[in-house]
């Protein structure tokens, strides 16, 4: 308690300081950085979500994490290694302390992961881990029940929490380690984590402030921030505006309308990447019979010119689609490309008997994905080409995602971004027959449903040999091309923007998770 | 005597209108989306979610539903918010401070503004200035304060960089308790400017015609033509006698409409982060987060049950011919 008063004290002299700085930011090296929205919770168990991840990757460090170029860095775990096919045997980093001042061990891994799964929205990740075994202070074995190819991947969501710290019961008389998500508890509002960054003063959905944490393990981190202040701002105008007048260093997410004026602004840096975030339309084939016929699915698939509404309604901003895995992605196809062709389209319909066409319903949510609805408006009129007449409704996502569940029209818009970063995860989810025991196809609304490629994504998610799994992958991908199983439309892009100065481009990278502990500014 | 009588069926008023929205909140719940949706990870499970519904007794009966609010309601407890995890009450008196720097500021700018330029209007009906506020009058009803707010940002934030883009600012002085306001602070203030203005944009047009159409009828009265032909200074005529009767109209319309100020606060907070009670509504209302929703619009009936009360009551002092109640008028 006595730190945290501290904490806020320096936090409060801090305030001045970088207020008498602002001519000259050099001085504070403090982080002004604003996105749509600000973390639910101070648990990273509470909620699954980009929102968490983010948080977690400023105040807690995972045993591994994801590089740029996707491939895997140790953090709190130094190395590891297989020990057979469902073990593997971690090797934990010395030396590192939690912001209570407590040491890091391997009991503090042991207590992260079954928390997971305790956790609702993590336990699903964490089903494959039967538990694991201490073997000493720094050495742990994770246990995984089949061998399971994603250990490793599955080790970046891991961030080791301080189980002395979360031990014991608050003053409500709750263990502090529960995870509700809607009650005051304990682990909610308090964090010690290993983290680069330090929580010092919290107004939620106002203002986040956070110092460097003194005793941050990694001193190799050329990360020179001593401060961040995070403010949420949910309206895009008004984000772009308080980057260019100079009251914001970093921003996230950046409308596409604004991306050519932050370019050319000659005090801010655009930097863009190519996203994971797969946009769709599923054809649900027990609402419409025709949708069983696959000549009339690919008579879809051919007359969305996804290409077209990627350049004119997300004015280039996103990757058009042929398939889930995006580039870089074990089974992403290189041959498979974007099929408009309209003449093809109404070929296939003749083809199929439905030259005179029919009329189907479309939902899809206003303000989920980057222009939605939009888009879902360009592909109903291009459906019309081929003589489907579309009823569409769009509607905010806290309405649209309860009639997705009740698959409450013919086509629905989905859009998918593995939390495992592995292309399996899409065909889970979105195109595995639907099985609520298993919870596969859970965002199936097309309830497509091939038995076939239910058995190869099973198969994938066993072979621990990546150049066998990437096989089957790949062959997954190609079979839901050739079955026109979904309507690709394009990877959503991932922008981010900061005044010069604001070395960005260093430490963001695909999933959405600036690794901001390493972030150097001027 | 009358005073008491007419306190205790304001009260009573109160509690119905409290009691009526209430009611209404907890049957349009259903329609505003599912809570969880907003809780959980999209790859969480149709099984685990409804286990958390079940938890929070969001399966129950609408009946069900209604009576346990109810019952902790007459306690004075509306329910816990589900993303402050605070009671809903709680957030809402957080929230309320910056919703009330933002009603006041623009409150005066109206006052300060609309008063003079009225009479002026109105005073000098066919002058060059009168015809210029009448036509950008027109302009200021006409344009959303979305756009208004969006463009003044663009103006005195990013092109000229006078002042802030967004927020309160980090200098606020406390009142009493947790009550802190942006008025006696630099920063506070060069934050309320943009914000103020923009909320007043709305109603300074429609304050500006009030007053002058009122003043013109009233300048056609008898009484003042009367004035007149006694010989009595023009500024007595127009500010003295013609200027009083002005007021009980805009009395009377300025009430309801600095309540239904509160409406368009919801728009003016969000564009500028401003951590009021509106942006925590529209907030809210994406959430789905149900029992803050409900506690804020038993709050918004509540305060304009307040301002129609206090507005009567000035009316009663304005105009001594006005009764609150019994008698005849």
């Amino acid at each position: 308690m006595k730190t945290r008063m501290l904490g806020m004290v320096a936090g409060a002299a801090f305030a001045i300081v970088a207020g008498m700085g602002m001519a000259n930011p050099a001085i504070s090296k403090t982080l002004k950085m604003a996105y749509d929205a600000d973390p639910v919770s101070l648990d990273p168990h509470e909620q699954l979500s980009g929102g968490t991840l983010q948080y977690s990757h400023m105040v807690f460090d995972p045993l591994v994490r994801f590089t740029q170029d996707l491939s895997y860095e140790p953090r709190l775990a130094q190395n590891w290694e297989q020990i057979n096919e469902t073990t593997m045997r971690i090797h934990l980093r010395k030396g590192v302390t939690f912001h209570s001042g407590n040491a890091f061990t391997a009991k503090d891994v042991a207590f992260t992961l079954d928390r997971l799964k305790k956790s609702p929205d993590f336990k699903g990740l964490y089903e494959p881990f039967t538990g694991s075994k201490i073997i000493d202070d720094h050495t742990i074995d994770l246990i995984t029940a089949k061998p399971y190819p994603l250990v490793l991947t599955m080790m970046t969501y891991l961030f080791p929490m301080d189980s002395a710290f979360y031990t014991g019961t608050d003053d409500q008389g709750n263990p502090k380690d529960m995870v509700k998500k809607h009650g005051n508890v304990y682990a909610a509002t308090h964090e010690s984590g290993t983290g680069p960054f330090v929580v010092i003063k919290r107004e939620q959905g106002v203002r986040l402030e956070f110092d460097r944490f003194a005793n941050y393990w990694d001193k190799a981190s050329k990360g020179n921030v001593s401060k961040i202040i995070f403010t949420p701002i949910k309206e895009a105008p008004t984000r772009v505006a308080s980057l260019l007048a100079g009251d914001i260093d970093f921003i996230a997410p950046v409308p596409p309308t604004d991306l050519k004026r932050i370019d050319e602004d000659a005090n801010s840096d655009l930097v863009t990447m190519t996203g994971t975030r797969i946009i769709t339309f599923q054809m649900n084939q027990e609402r419409v019979k025709a949708f069983k016929d696959v000549r009339v699915r690919q008579a879809i698939v051919h007359a969305v010119n996804n290409v077209g509404i990627v350049k004119k309604i997300m004015k280039g901003f996103g990757t058009p689609a042929a398939q889930q895995s995006a580039a870089g992605q074990l089974g992403h196809v290189e041959a498979l490309k974007p099929r408009y062709d309209l003449k093809k389209a109404k070929a296939l319909m003749k083809e199929a008997g439905y030259e005179n066409g029919f009329t189907v319903s479309m939902m899809a949510p206003n303000n989920r994905y980057v222009n939605d609805a939009k888009i879902a408006e360009a592909v109903a009129s291009m459906l019309s080409k081929i003589k489907i007449k579309v009823d569409l409704t769009t509607m905010p996502k806290a309405q649209y995602w309860p009639k997705f569940d009740e698959r409450a029209a013919d086509m629905m818009m989905i859009g998918w971004h593995p939390d495992t970063e592995d292309s399996a995860n899409y065909s889970e989810f979105l195109l595995m027959t639907p099985n609520a025991d298993t919870g596969k196809g859970q965002y199936n609304s097309g309830n497509y449903s091939n038995a076939k490629l239910d058995g190869l994504v099973e198969k994938a998610n066993t072979l621990t040999d990546m150049k066998a799994r990437k096989t089957v992958l790949q062959e997954v991908e190609q079979l839901a091309y050739d079955d026109a199983a979904f309507v690709p439309l394009h990877w959503q892009n991932l922008a981010w923007a900061s005044r010069k100065g604001v070395a960005a481009r260093d430490i963001v990278n695909v999933m959405n998770f600036p690794y901001l502990g390493d972030l150097v500014i001027e | 005597m009358a005073y008491i009588a007419f306190f205790i069926k304001r009260f009573f008023q109160a509690i119905l209108v409290m009691l009526v929205i209430s009611l209404i909140g907890f049957s349009i719940q259903g329609n505003l989306g599912d809570p969880l949706q907003e809780m959980v990870g999209m790859s969480v499970s149709e099984a685990e979610r409804d286990n958390l519904r079940e938890e929070m007794g969001l399966n129950d009966p609408f009946l069900v539903q209604y009576g346990r609010f109810m019952s902790k309601a007459v306690q004075g407890d509306l329910g816990n918010s589900y993303f402050y995890k605070r009671p809903a009450v709680d957030v809402i008196m957080d929230k309320f401070p910056a919703t009330f720097d933002l009603v006041v500021g623009a409150t005066l700018i109206i006052l300060i503004v609309s008063i003079p330029m009225g009479c002026y209007c109105a005073i000098r009906p066919k002058s060059i200035p009168t015809k210029l506020i009448m036509s950008l009058s027109i302009v200021g009803i006409s344009v959303p304060v979305f756009l208004t707010a969006i463009f003044a940002i663009y103006v005195f934030s990013v092109t000229l960089g006078w002042l802030p883009s967004f927020g309160r600012g980090e200098d606020l002085v406390a009142i009493f308790g947790g009550w802190r306001t942006g008025f006696f602070s630099l920063d506070g203030l060069a934050h309320l400017i943009l914000p103020c203005f923009s909320l007043a944009s709305i109603m300074l047009p429609l304050f500006i015609r009030l007053i002058r159409s009122e003043m013109m009828e009233v300048l056609e009265q008898d009484y003042i033509k009367f004035a007149w032909a006694k010989g009595l200074a023009p500024k007595r005529v127009w500010f003295l006698h013609a200027f009083k009767n002005t007021l009980l109209p805009v009395i009377t319309v300025g009430g309801v409409q600095i309540g239904i100020m509160l409406a368009y606060t919801i728009l003016t907070e969000t564009v500028f982060q401003w951590p009021g009670m509106g942006f925590m509504f529209i907030e809210a209302v994406n959430r789905v987060d149900t029992p803050l929703i409900i506690a804020y619009i038993m709050m918004v009936g509540l305060i304009f049950v307040v301002t129609n009360t206090i507005v009567d009551l000035i009316y009663t002092f304005v105009n001594p011919m006005v009764r609150l109640v019994g008698g005849g008028s």
